[in-house]
């Protein structure tokens, strides 16, 4: 492509080229993920709108906003585009894109073509699930049981299912591409035991990507199948199982939520190490506990059919194995904490990200346990308290991280600082108007108001008001990082290499960095988080 | 052997990294490949338990002499293309892609073949929702085998016919040197691939044909 000139310094990789065709055509990891940043973005608002209509119907008691069918397309979209099209790509294609190469001190991932054909994918993708919103929605869930999304349901389920399959492949070969370029493209002397965290984290996190995926789009071919010609495995009236598609669809949507949270946890222990100014605590067991909560994950996604007529002892085992991930997960929580202490805290729009999701992480954590457990779980399935657990998860948790990982890593991809007053109140508005959301659905949930329904009992409206105005608040406060970090852009302060003052191969060249990330091939002679204490 | 020079891509130090990427990418490919298909498997395997008689009699209905010549038709490609492999490696350009051709052109028979089988099926009246016109206890049970059926067997000549088109790609490439005993990689992570496409035939073959014949 271009060749560099060693005695000026060098153009930066926003620089390369400003037509929209270089965009469109490029190679490089760094404009890769920012246009996925763009796409993820659309798609975050959009399904936002939809959580907004659901949250706004929910109001009063009765269903007087929108329509049972509105409102079951309403949560339908929300889910699908906020899972496969919002949360599953936003920190892996997005920061771990940007800085997987620059972390091991690579020029680029090992297959770049293969990692603009993913975007493509997702753009396909997107249009498909656009296309199938236009025309009219669908109303099954996310999840597209059978036998109501093969059989009854008379909305636009093949486009939806054909958009997700897409979309699974650009996950795919994000993963795929993420295994080659860890194993083969370290620079000099990154041993693997010298990766940060971050790194690990997408590494387990591919590993999940390309083993989950594939079961995943076999098994929307199936719905496929059944939908268009009538026959298949899963209709009980066709004398197919309807759990085995629940097996079929958990055993990818299961570890579909590490993918979620693993680069969340990778990208918390970043800004945590960096708030603290301290080394992590216990390198070793944060990576075997990425590691366990990647293969563990494979393991328990029986937990999600506890009432589905699961056999009681697949049932057992389900849960066992259920509340053994929540120890490795434990872990992290414990060697963050033990991160902070005696550090030298300071706190920035980055880690009052990080440590907002750290404790809203736990209360997810520790909610999932309740779950987890059998004789609880036939109480609280399918209520708000499932609800609010994954939001705190999936929100709470890998929201939450993925905007404080943009923030951190925002200088070294624009070569901007953003307005710290401005992110700070972003953060902590974030953080209250978040738990006004959700906080009252566990209650909710706990005095038994089912998910799903557009109307409910007059007794569960109190926390239902709250929650809607919890939303509206939490709405404001995603808008605002987009208009201060837009504001960044044309007027914010330039920054140096490494404004921060951090640790990290990603810091030690320019911001933005060049097209091939460093002048000279970094050697590495120590571990990550090399500060002061 | 002047092999047209090998230029390396700029992500990359050298032409062994390069090799390494491209080779641990297709093994991480045929992992998820295997999960494509055990996907089939774990459904055919319920699907048995629950209509184990249903099961037997829908095997009869297959073809075993035609899937039996199917599966030697495959292995001996699988031979074919590992040999011509070993030839490039030794610097052999003439016999590597009569080998290369030789696949391609056995992957075709595979394909024919199973078309011949499809067409029976069709006389039969044994494709679901479109000619089905089987009676009796097990009719519903032999619909589901079949559903299966097509769409394991459907599924995989996809991935036969991918491979042959990969073969005849670099039967062309081989026979204008592209590659010599330095650098041949493509080649052998097509020939990767076209094993993977064997391998699962080698499950299928005995969960189609032969597993309800005995007793």
């Amino acid at each position: 492509m271009s060749t560099v000139e060693l005695a000026s310094p060098a153009r930066s990789y926003l620089e390369e080229g400003y037509g929209l065709r270089s965009w469109l055509t490029t190679h490089d990891h760094k404009r890769i993920a920012v246009l996925y940043g763009i796409g993820i973005t659309f798609f975050f608002f959009l399904g936002g709108l939809a959580a907004a209509l659901i949250r706004w119907e929910l109001v009063t008691p009765a269903g007087d906003l929108v329509s049972a069918e509105t409102y079951n397309k309403a949560f339908t979209f929300h889910g699908v585009v906020m899972v496969w099209f919002f949360l599953i790509p936003s920190i892996p294609a997005t920061l771990g894109n940007f800085l997987l190469p620059l972390m091991i001190g690579a020029r680029d991932v090992a297959f770049p073509r293969l990692n603009l054909f993913s975007w493509y994918l997702y753009v396909v993708g997107g249009i498909f699930t656009l296309g199938c919103l236009l025309l009219g929605g669908v109303d099954t869930g996310w999840t597209f049981y059978t036998p109501f999304s093969t059989m009854f349901s008379n909305s636009h389920v093949l486009m939806a299912v054909v958009g997700v399959f897409i979309v699974g492949f650009s996950s795919i070969f994000t993963g795929l591409n993420f295994i080659v370029t860890v194993h083969t493209m370290r620079a000099p002397g990154m041993t693997w035991m010298r990766l940060p965290l971050f790194v690990w984290s997408m590494y387990a996190v591919a590993l999940v990507m390309i083993l989950a995926t594939p079961v995943l789009a076999m098994t929307l071919s199936l719905i496929g199948l059944e939908r268009l010609f009538g026959v298949g495995i899963f209709d009980p009236a066709l004398g197919g199982d309807p759990v085995l598609f629940q097996h079929f669809f958990w055993f990818y949507s299961h570890p579909a939520v590490y993918i979620m949270i693993l680069p969340a946890m990778g990208v918390v222990s970043e800004l945590i190490t960096h708030g603290a100014r301290r080394r992590i605590f216990g390198y070793r067991f944060m990576v075997y506990a990425i590691i366990g909560i990647a293969v563990v994950g494979f393991l328990v996604w029986g937990h999600h059919m506890f009432v589905a007529g699961q056999s009681m002892y697949a049932s057992i085992v389900f849960s066992i194995l259920s509340f053994i991930i929540a120890v490795p997960s434990a872990i992290k929580v414990f060697n963050w904490t033990a991160t902070l202490y005696k550090g030298d805290i300071s706190f920035d729009a980055p880690m009052l990200y990080a440590l907002g999701f750290v404790g809203l992480f736990m209360l997810g954590g520790l909610t999932g346990l309740f779950l987890a457990a059998t004789a609880l779980d036939v109480n609280l399935t399918d209520t708000y308290f499932v609800v609010a657990h994954f939001h705190y998860i999936m929100v709470g948790g890998a929201v939450m991280a993925y905007l404080g990982g943009i923030h951190y890593w925002w200088p070294k991809i624009t070569g901007r600082l953003y307005s710290e007053a401005w992110a700070r109140f972003a953060a902590i508005l974030m953080f209250f108007g978040f738990n006004l959301t959700f906080f009252p659905q566990y209650i909710l949930g706990w005095e038994g108001m089912p998910r799903r329904y557009h109307e409910y009992l007059p007794q569960f409206q109190v926390w239902n008001v709250l929650s809607s105005a919890g939303a509206t608040i939490l709405g404001v406060a995603y808008v605002l990082p987009l208009v201060y970090l837009a504001w960044s852009l044309r007027y914010g302060a330039r920054a140096g290499a490494n404004p921060w003052d951090a640790t990290g191969l990603e810091w030690q060249t320019s911001s933005p960095p060049p097209p091939h990330n460093f002048e000279q091939v970094p050697v590495v002679h120590e571990g990550p988080y090399a500060y002061r204490r | 052997m002047n092999a047209r020079l090998h230029t390396v891509p700029e992500q990359f130090d050298d032409p062994v990294q390069q090799r390494e990427a491209a080779t641990l990418g297709m093994w991480a490919f045929l992992a998820t490949e295997i999960l494509f298909f055990g996907v089939l498997f774990a459904g055919y395997t319920l699907c048995r338990v629950r209509f184990p008689d249903a099961f037997a009699a829908a095997s009869r209905h297959t073809d075993m002499l035609l899937g039996t010549i199917e599966t030697a038709v495959l292995l001996t490609s699988s031979c074919a293309v590992a040999l011509s492999v070993r030839e490039v490696q030794l610097g052999g350009r003439r016999l590597a892609t009569a080998l290369l051709a030789l696949t391609a052109a056995l992957g075709i028979s595979f394909l024919v073949m199973h078309g011949f089988e499809y067409y029976a099926e069709y006389e039969e009246g044994l494709i679901p929702a479109i000619h089905y016109t089987q009676h009796g206890v097990y009719a519903h049970g032999i619909e589901i085998f079949y559903c299966l059926y097509y769409f394991i067997t459907g599924f995989h000549s996809l991935h036969v016919t991918i491979g042959v088109v990969l073969l005849l790609v670099m039967a062309w490439r081989t026979w204008h040197r592209a590659y010599d005993a330095d650098y041949h990689t493509p080649l052998e992570l097509t020939a990767l691939y076209w094993h993977l496409v064997d391998i699962v035939w080698i499950f299928v073959y005995p969960l189609i044909y032969l597993v309800g014949r005995a007793g």
